[in-house]
């Protein structure tokens, strides 16, 4: 394939693919970032999709985007604005406006602008006037007509042929970044092994489009060269299937089956219906009949001897709190997964948020202590859902681990860990001895309990919900509760002993230490990055684990003239801090909109900062 | 999972420690020994038994079994249990839980662990009113049943457990009264027998708040002649002189009297708890006195594949036909590419 001798280079490019939930834009989405993350971009990607499966054709509410934002240079988020926008219909452009770069391309389906689809999206006449693009670099293609006639030799159904309009965008924006497209075509070829017309068909619309773009010369071939990252395997993983592959490593790794209850749940069904799909590694998933039953049943399994894991969003954790609580009263290790998204209630069940931290810590009725861990990135929920089964299972206790829809569905390169590399997990499996077992016998040291699992002669015993004494007798002494209360405490404050440091990125001292944690972390490092290649005096500390707190939290606070803490909620972390913290005073900075962070927002907001002194 | 050989043990053996802290005279005592008694029968090791429970007062029971033993939350014992079984199916797990338990708060969890046929043991006590908390109605209390929440009656239609068990697609029911242990042992082995869930339903008296709600039927007065002991293959007969039985009229059950306008031995119904079809099961199971004597025994027992055996075998399809066998194998399946 021939390439025009004219190229951009640019560092960085944001794509957004926009059209209705039935457009197929997950789909090209996801071959453009497979076809990138193989050149060699770091990159993120992220979905946004509607929560109705297909809301009214044509209709603002039905539009479903995927962005990906690649580079030559380490990529942390999905990109604040559009430099392309590939916009099937005009809703796509309604929808996408606001997050688009000035003066950016855009390439529509000219053929869908019809009276009707403009109308439905809220349009009178011309979307691109009215939305004053006329000076964006438009590029309007028939792309209905020109699929319908290069596919008219085979003889296809007419929503066949339409059904392969996405892949002629994709052609033209493969064209425009000078990707290959044999990644594209052998997944064709694998996806409709049986059905050639279709891979024929879209093969034809794929190369009609990559040869569209380079016909019109009205597009200027953009390169961005190959990230400069760390020798190694790779692959893309999303935050989803990044945490179900946590479990099964720390499955393998303890030696323990790995049992999972749960109950789908946007946005965390994916952890779910990826366990499920792995029999090959002889995970057991039972979908139960509520949340309730979701964790109960893992509960069921925890007691059993197994790593139990349950998965859910804010509403779903609501339904489990009075297990959890069971769970803090038998100490059975057990991870509860809370993938974050927009509430109270049903909320946005398809966006992200992270309000869901006070429910976490304190969502349960008595003294209920658990450990709370929070990952920050699509790829390191892996690392995180691992962690936390690490700490429940050799501290016998109820670890929350919290992602959140957007690093949930979003995506980028990960490079694959190797298992004999990853940390040893022992849980405290009790053994037979001459000396008589009683449950809440505790290790000195973690002040955790001991497993006795059934099926082990000479230590059946009896746990539950009721307060008992150190042998496992129900006991109402009003002095065996309290210590009991504050020994539960003191096992999840030991887990400190066992994590590692915050970290600081930046100066270790400075006017500004913008703190955050969770799903935060990308729009947040590259803020901090911008800002110091900029002059700025700005540090930024990400917390991963958030109870316990690392042991050197104060020694980071103060060392900085003023914090900063930026969350997706009104200021649960910051309030968190406060609790813990006193001697510090915290500014903030929120949003809830269902969005992540952009990171010109928060650049904005740290150089007024820093200005206003 | 042990291949050893099995201690003999007494009903002694499966005493735990713990002072039995149920009201004298309660019918839970009674459950207790019967199900220590029939544990000794079934050629299962000690430490292969998990008795889990819900709330309630039936579900303090695992406290005074010297087995593995699980007190829950209000309802959940059946979702704790499928966890337990699913994950470990060499264990003979039993759920004791109560009318309230079951099937109020736990009503879904209830239906769904019989739908789906893990091999639990569940044994329902019903004395038809919440006890630990003093005298409540529960959802198998009779329609116009005066307690503290209804005092001038309950206005709410109770369920019957053997129905309910039924249309979850239940394949095993069985009934028996707390004080029978002679019929309770014999019928909590053949529940623990069963491959699947099985639902025993003990006619339980709460001596406090419901004191001698099933003694209509079950006071040795009048027992024989209010009650019918299904028997796998025999006739359905029941009466103290055993002069009544039951034949089907119509598309109904009737009780007939042996020797009158004709009717012999022959004539009468011959209990088939096997039959996969629950017709007539279902009729057994909703007989309630005067007009029809009330069922125990084991109603409907029919055999079906169990949960965990289907997902075990599964895993083990899956298994073998997979290219991924570990970790490392998954890690670096699919797409994955080199940098150099």
């Amino acid at each position: 394939m021939s390439k025009s001798s004219q190229v951009i280079e640019k560092e960085e490019v944001v794509i957004r693919f926009s059209g209705d939930s039935g457009d197929g834009m997950q789909l090209t989405g996801t071959l453009f970032s497979d076809t990138a993350a193989l050149y060699g971009n770091d990159l993120v990607t992220f979905p946004d999709y509607p929560a109705e499966i297909r809301a009214p054709q044509g209709t603002v509410g039905g539009v479903s985007g995927f962005t990906v934002h690649m580079g030559h240079s380490e990529i942390n988020t999905p990109g604040d604005y559009a430099d392309v926008l590939v916009a099937m219909n005009p809703a796509a452009i309604k929808a996408n406006v606001r997050w688009i770069k000035p003066g950016c391309t855009i390439i529509y389906d000219k053929d869908n602008f019809t009276d009707k689809n403009i109308e439905k999206a809220g349009y009178i006449s011309d979307p691109i006037k009215e939305e004053m693009l006329e000076d964006y670099n438009i590029i309007a293609v028939n792309i209905t007509a020109i699929v319908k006639e290069a596919l008219k030799d085979l003889g296809m159904e007419p929503k066949a042929v339409q059904r392969t309009k996405n892949m002629f965008a994709l052609g033209m924006v493969y064209w425009l970044f000078n990707r290959d497209l044999q990644y594209t075509e052998d997944y064709f070829d694998k996806k409709f092994k049986n059905k050639p017309d279709i891979i024929e068909a879209n093969k034809i619309a794929l190369r009609a489009g990559y040869y569209y773009g380079e016909t019109i010369e009205a597009l200027t071939p953009v390169r961005i060269s190959p990230a400069p990252i760390a020798k190694g395997k790779y692959r893309n993983i999303n935050g989803n299937t990044a945490t179900a592959w946590g479990f099964i490593a720390a499955s393998e790794k303890s030696g323990l089956n790995l049992f999972i209850g749960s109950y789908p749940i946007t946005p965390a069904t994916g952890i779910l219906e990826e366990l499920a799909a792995r029999k090959d590694l002889g995970v057991k998933s039972f979908q139960a009949e509520d949340e309730i039953a979701g964790i109960c049943s893992a509960l069921g399994a925890s007691f059993a001897g197994n790593l139990a894991i349950t998965t859910t969003s804010g509403p779903g954790l609501a339904l489990k709190s009075e297990a959890i609580g069971l769970a803090v009263m038998a100490e059975l290790p057990i991870v509860i997964v809370n993938v974050q998204r927009g509430g109270p209630s049903t909320g946005l069940p398809t966006k992200t948020e992270q309000a869901d931290l006070m429910q976490a810590l304190y969502g349960r009725n008595g003294e209920s202590p658990v450990v709370i861990i929070a990952a920050s990135t699509p790829s390191d929920c892996f690392h995180f859902a691992y962690e936390a089964a690490r700490i429940a299972l050799e501290h016998m206790t109820p670890v929350i681990l919290l992602t959140d829809g957007f690093i949930a569905n979003g995506s980028e390169p990960w490079r694959i860990p190797q298992m004999k590399d990853l940390p040893s997990i022992k849980p405290p499996i009790a053994i037979k001895t001459d000396e008589p077992y009683f449950p809440y016998m505790r290790d000195p040291e973690k002040l955790s309990r001991f497993w006795a699992i059934p099926g082990t002669p000479g230590l059946e015993h009896r746990i539950g919900g009721l307060e008992k004494t150190m042998k496992g007798t129900v006991s109402y002494v009003p002095e065996n509760h309290e210590e009991m209360v504050r020994v539960r405490a003191q096992k999840v404050e030991r887990v400190v002993g066992k994590i590692p440091d915050l970290e600081v990125y930046g100066e270790g001292s400075g006017d500004l230490l913008m703190v955050g944690w969770g799903g935060t972390y990308g729009h947040l490092i590259t803020t901090v990055r911008e800002m110091q290649t900029e002059g700025y005096k700005v540090s930024l500390a990400h917390f991963n684990y958030i109870k316990p707190f690392p042991k050197n939290v104060r020694e980071v606070f103060k060392k900085f003239k003023r914090i900063v803490v930026f969350e997706l909620n009104l200021g649960q972390f910051a309030d968190y801090l406060r609790i813990n913290f006193q001697e510090f005073s915290y500014e903030q900075y929120n949003k809830v909109q269902g969005v992540p962070f952009t990171v010109t927002e928060i650049k904005d907001y740290c150089i007024k900062l820093l200005e206003e002194k | 999972m042990s291949e050893t050989v099995v201690t003999q043990y007494t009903a002694k053996d499966f005493k735990s420690d713990q002072e039995i802290r149920w009201c004298p005279g309660c019918g839970d005592h009674a459950i207790l020994s019967s199900v220590q008694k029939a544990l000794t029968d079934l050629g299962i090791s000690r430490e292969n038994f998990a008795f889990i429970s819900g709330i309630g007062c039936s579900s303090r029971f695992p406290y005074y079994m010297n087995t593995y033993g699980f007190h829950g939350i209000h309802g959940r014992a059946s979702a704790i249990a499928s966890g337990v079984k699913i994950s470990n199916p060499e264990l003979s797990v039993w759920q004791i839980t109560g009318d309230g338990d079951a099937l109020a708060i736990g009503g879904n969890h209830f239906i769904h662990v019989i739908r789906r046929n893990v091999d639990i043991n569940i044994i329902l006590f019903n004395n038809e009113i919440y006890g630990l908390t003093k005298g409540q109605y529960s959802p198998t209390s009779s329609k116009g049943l005066v307690t503290k929440t209804s005092p001038f009656g309950t206005v709410e239609e109770p369920f019957s457990v053997g129905e309910l068990v039924i249309g979850a697609k239940g394949k095993f029911f069985a009934r028996t009264i707390d004080a029978n242990i002679a019929l309770s042992t014999q019928i909590y082995g053949q529940g623990a027998r069963h491959k699947g869930t099985s639902v025993i339903e003990v006619l339980q008296n709460c001596v406090i708040f419901n004191d001698g709600i099933h003694n209509v039927v079950t006071d040795k007065e009048v027992r024989d002649d209010r009650t019918v002991i299904l028997k796998q293959d025999e006739p359905m007969i029941f009466g103290k002189n055993r002069d009544k039985g039951l034949i089907l009229e119509g598309l109904k059950l009737k009780v007939v009297r042996l020797g009158e306008k004709g009717i012999t031995e022959k004539d009468l119904l011959i209990h088939d708890a096997t039959e996969q079809n629950s017709g007539i099961q279902y009729m057994l199971a909703n007989m309630k006195y005067p007009e029809y004597p009330v069922a125990l025994g084991v109603i409907r027992s029919v055999t079906a594949q169990t949960y965990e055996q289907d997902l075990t075998d599964q895993i083990s399809e899956v298994k073998k036909a997979s290219k991924i066998k570990n970790m490392d194998d998954l890690l670096n399946s699919g797409s994955v590419w080199e940098v150099e």
